[in-house]
């Protein structure tokens, strides 16, 4: 419509104002029609109704860890004794491979990753079970699993050993387990995301 | 009708790319400074509009594909999932499913602009044969679309229309097993009907590709019939007199369609569809999309034997005939007028097929019991006497009034005899075009 | 068939057709022509009506769910846009982490699931068990039968249908519904109906088939001057009662009608819950593309009147 300019003499012209208002009207809707075609593909409402999920604690004894599925990943739960808070809370800084806390939680993206930055509840670790090397899902949350050399999670892939707080302390694994969102809505009751 | 290309590469990349792929000289050449009969009618809209048609149910089905889920168990859910979760899920949904029926539609009337205007005569019926196909294609594709959503129509349909194959003598019920892959129709079928429906579009695709070609090559029909003889007087370009006229109309069948989509989604529907598919029960009446109802009419109004063969072979033939009828149509007329313009007495024929075929789709839709079936009867043997015997005659018999000696020479005639008025012809038309 | 036979018919059709009768042999009875109702949604701007799609979900818990599924709406779907519980700001005392417009978190919504009358099956657990647990937002409304055999076991053989799409699987669906269920009544003297079935009029069925002997000849058509009742017979008591539902609000009448209404007005929701966005994007694309088509007609006007210089 806007290229109406030919070489004929008494063609309209594109300053002919009303064709380029036509082909603007037109492409505005174009562009509209674009949105529906492309939010189809985002998260439908039945994926977004899984993408929190709350997890009952009660049944969970001290000293063991579940594993639950959280937007199709693993979360790993632990239920720390006292004496496994006390053992991770000591552990300096300085013997950590990453220092970033690395917790979603915190507004402080730089924080430092003592295992007051890891948690939210001293009793309860939640860390994302994913390792941060090549993916794998780390061992030591059931019972009988190797929970490698510091009594924490232990990656089978390519030996990677994390500590009570998630945090990477031996191996190839770059950064500690991510900590997820969360939130305690009752004190056994989480929501995770 | 063939032209000297016009396309003069300006920057130095379309330079380039035409002595490598002249693909923008092609485009120039169809769709920009293609000459085009002056004189053609808002019927003429309708190629344009049925293009929009297939990109918007290509696009809309990919889509629906993402989320659909072709199982026997799961697919009414799924379409459900998508009109209820999917975002837009049911926008695309429902634009798919009215886009189908308004395709047929301007397809019909597409094609009944052909018949009027004789626009499959020589040098045209390869132009005609490839529309027919992508007719027969479409049916293809429509039905096999609207078994998907795996409601009681769908399976219904599906049982009733594989059955149809079982009436070929001796190797039938084989022919149908193999077609539904079972004894019955369930999910083997679902899944193969998915996959075609699926592959069909994309074909539909090329002999579109095809029919266009077959068009730009003798250039367009016209109301009058008469060939463009001087490309000066007679035509003008395609860009933008037909574009701008194309798309005042697609837009108004847009309209239509929003109407359909946004305010009355399943009026072109069927309740039952709503219903998941039971094998073991049938729906009270088994009724295909309006669109199919002329042809279940001719299929049903074949209740007699016809010597060694029974009715239900012969419906299924004179189902068929009367599709495959319009491919042998170039050499049936056998009048040189094209137009029914200058037909007058065929015209009234034709006017009487039209009737004929909306009363066949009436009747399709209403039970096959007393006064409807003879009705149907009436009007499918009138539908082959049509193509059969009144063509052939008419040609012979008829006398056709003087055709105008070339386009131009019309539009100046009617331009003098009154003032453009609001009918289907354009206005412009209407006054002398300017010699130049 | 042969040439007399051929010629019959003709005059026969001829004759039908002269007398005007149309489906003249239409078979099986008729149901009553239906109620039509004013509902809140119809027209191009219509929307539903939210009080009532929150009384008529109690309504459907209450009476229809016993019997009915609506396997196909989750109870977060109750507390979308357009839905009968849908919050767009929370009610006071919750919690400001919580958005209650995200029908997940809606406490309204929490509330229902967890107090819903039918449990879902969840499992297996860790030692290879199916167990039952209240539903949360993001499940599926349980149905009260967990597969049709024991539905049928429980209801005389018949079959009560999901209504997750009742209003949409009928003809006329959401009138229908609600003449069947405010349509109940005596089966007319002249018919006798087998104990647990009911007779209604809106209900598509024969109503020959249940004519008293005395009304019936020896080939088992009716006599001469007997009508047959309009409508059928079906499995489904008449649901309904006055009065037995309390409506938290004190001005809705507690009656047959207003149950079946509100009841009718849920479930067409429960079909078609994302009505009220299509016809908002309706109207919109409606208006746009009319001033489209007036902008592209004006242009091909100017386009085409140099062709008359």
């Amino acid at each position: 419509m806007t290229t109406a300019d030919t070489s004929q003499d008494g063609e309209p012209t594109r300053r002919d104002v009303i064709h380029i208002f036509a082909t603007v009207t037109a492409g505005v809707g174009a562009g509209a029609v674009l949105w529906p075609l492309v939010h189809q593909m985002n998260p439908d409402a039945s994926v977004l109704a899984m993408s929190t999920r709350e997890v009952d604690l009660s049944a969970v004894p001290e000293g063991q860890a579940i594993k639950v599925m959280w937007q199709g990943r693993p979360v790993l739960i632990r239920h720390r004794t006292a004496a496994e808070i006390a053992a991770s809370e000591e552990t300096p800084l300085s013997a950590l491979k990453d220092p970033i806390a690395r917790n979603e939680n915190l507004a402080d993206g730089e924080a430092d990753a003592s295992d007051a930055n890891r948690r939210i509840d001293a009793k309860w670790m939640i860390v994302t079970g994913i390792c941060t090397h090549l993916g794998c899902v780390p061992l030591g949350t059931a019972q009988g699993e190797n929970r490698g050399d510091f009594n924490g999670w232990f990656c089978p892939c390519h030996g990677s050993h994390y500590d009570l707080a998630g945090r990477i302390r031996r191996g190839p694994a770059p950064t500690n387990l991510e900590v997820p969102p969360y939130e305690f809505v009752s004190d056994t009751l989480v929501k995770i995301g | 009708m063939s032209h000297q290309s016009t396309y003069n590469p300006g920057t130095a990349i379309e330079k380039w790319l035409d002595k490598r792929l002249p693909l923008v000289r092609l485009a120039h050449d169809s769709f920009v400074d293609f000459p085009t009969p002056k004189n053609l009618n808002y019927w003429w809209t309708f190629g344009g509009i049925l293009a929009v048609c297939l990109v918007i149910q290509i696009i809309t089905g990919v889509i629906l594909a993402m989320h659909y889920i072709p199982h026997a168990d799961m697919a009414f859910n799924s379409v459900e999932h998508i009109m209820r979760d999917v975002n837009y899920g049911w926008l695309m949904r429902y634009m798919h499913a009215n886009g189908a029926s308004l395709f047929f539609l301007a397809t019909y009337i597409h094609m009944f602009r052909g018949l009027y205007y004789g626009s499959y005569k020589e040098p045209r019926e390869v132009l005609w044969i490839l529309g027919v196909i992508i007719f027969v294609l479409m049916i293809a594709t429509a039905f096999m679309g609207y078994v998907l959503p795996w409601g009681q129509m769908s399976f219904w349909a599906a049982q009733v229309i594989t059955n149809l194959f079982s009436a070929i003598p001796l190797v039938g019920e084989d022919i149908r097993i193999w077609m539904v892959g079972g004894f019955a129709v369930d999910n083997p079928t679902l899944t193969r009907f998915f996959s075609l429906h699926y592959l069909l579009p994309f074909a539909i695709f090329g002999v579109v590709a095809l029919h266009i070609w077959a068009l730009h090559v003798p250039g367009n029909n016209n109301p009058t019939g008469v060939e463009v003889k001087d490309v000066k007087k007679d035509t003008i370009p395609f860009h933008p007199y037909y574009t701008v006229k194309d798309s005042f109309a697609i837009v108004v069948f847009l309209i239509v369609l929003a109407a359909f989509v946004f305010f009355n989604p399943n009026g072109m529907g069927h309740a039952d569809n709503y219903i998941p598919a039971n094998p073991l029960s049938t729906p009270p009446s088994i009724v295909p999309e309006w669109y199919f109802l002329p042809f279940y009419a001719i299929l049903r109004a074949i209740t007699f034997d016809i010597g060694p063969i029974s009715s239900k072979l012969g419906g299924v033939i004179a189902m068929f005939a009367s599709i495959f009828v319009l491919f042998v149509l170039p050499w049936l007329d056998t009048s040189k007028t094209r137009s029914m313009r200058y037909r007058p007495k065929t015209r009234l024929w034709f006017f009487l097929f039209v009737v004929a075929c909306i009363a066949l789709g009436y009747l399709g839709g209403k039970p096959a019991e007393g006064s409807y079936v003879v009705m149907s009867q009436i009007a499918t043997a009138y539908y082959f006497i049509f193509f059969l015997v009144i063509l052939p005659l008419a040609g012979i018999m008829e006398k056709p009034k003087t055709l105008p000696s070339s386009i131009a020479e019309s539009v100046l005639k009617k331009g003098q005899k009154a003032e453009p008025s609001a009918d289907a012809e354009p206005p412009p038309e209407a006054k002398p075009a300017p010699a130049q | 068939m042969n040439r007399t036979t051929i010629v019959r018919t003709l005059i026969l059709t001829v004759m039908t057709a002269l007398a005007g009768a149309s489906g003249a042999l239409a078979a099986g009875g008729k149901a009553r022509e239906l109620i039509h109702e004013h509902w809140h949604f119809a027209g191009p701007f219509g929307t539903y009506d939210k009080d009532a799609l929150q009384r008529g979900f109690q309504v459907y818990e209450a009476v229809c769910a016993n019997c009915h599924g609506l396997e196909l709406v989750a109870f977060r779907t109750l507390g979308q846009k357009g839905g009968p519980f849908y919050l767009d700001r929370c009610p006071a005392g919750v919690p400001d982490n919580i958005d209650c417009s995200n029908p997940n978190e809606n406490p309204v919504i929490k509330a229902i699931a967890e107090n819903y009358k039918f449990k879902v099956q969840d499992g297996p657990d860790d030692f290879g068990d199916m167990f039952e647990r209240a539903p949360i937002p993001s499940d599926r409304i349980p149905s009260p039968f967990p597969n049709e055999q024991i539905a049928r076991l429980a209801n005389n053989n018949a079959l009560p249908p999901d209504l997750s799409l009742i209003t949409k699987a009928r003809h006329h669906g959401t009138d229908y519904l609600y003449s069947l269920l405010v349509g109940y009544e005596e089966p007319p003297a002249t018919v006798e109906i087998d104990p647990g079935q009911y007779y209604n009029p809106y209900f598509s069925g024969d109503m020959s088939q249940y004519l008293k002997p005395e009304h019936v000849d020896e080939e088992g058509y009716p006599r001469e001057g007997v009508e047959v009742p309009l409508g059928g017979v079906l499995a489904m008591a008449p649901p309904l009662m006055d009065g037995m539902i309390e409506y938290a609000d004190e001005e809705t009448p507690e009656t047959v009608e207003q149950y079946a209404k509100d009841v009718t007005e849920f479930l067409t929701w429960a079909a078609e819950p994302k009505m009220e966005a299509r016809k908002a994007l309706g109207v919109m694309s409606l208006i746009y593309l009319v001033i489209l088509a007036g902008l592209v007609y004006w242009s091909y006007r100017k386009i085409w009147s140099n062709l008359k210089r």
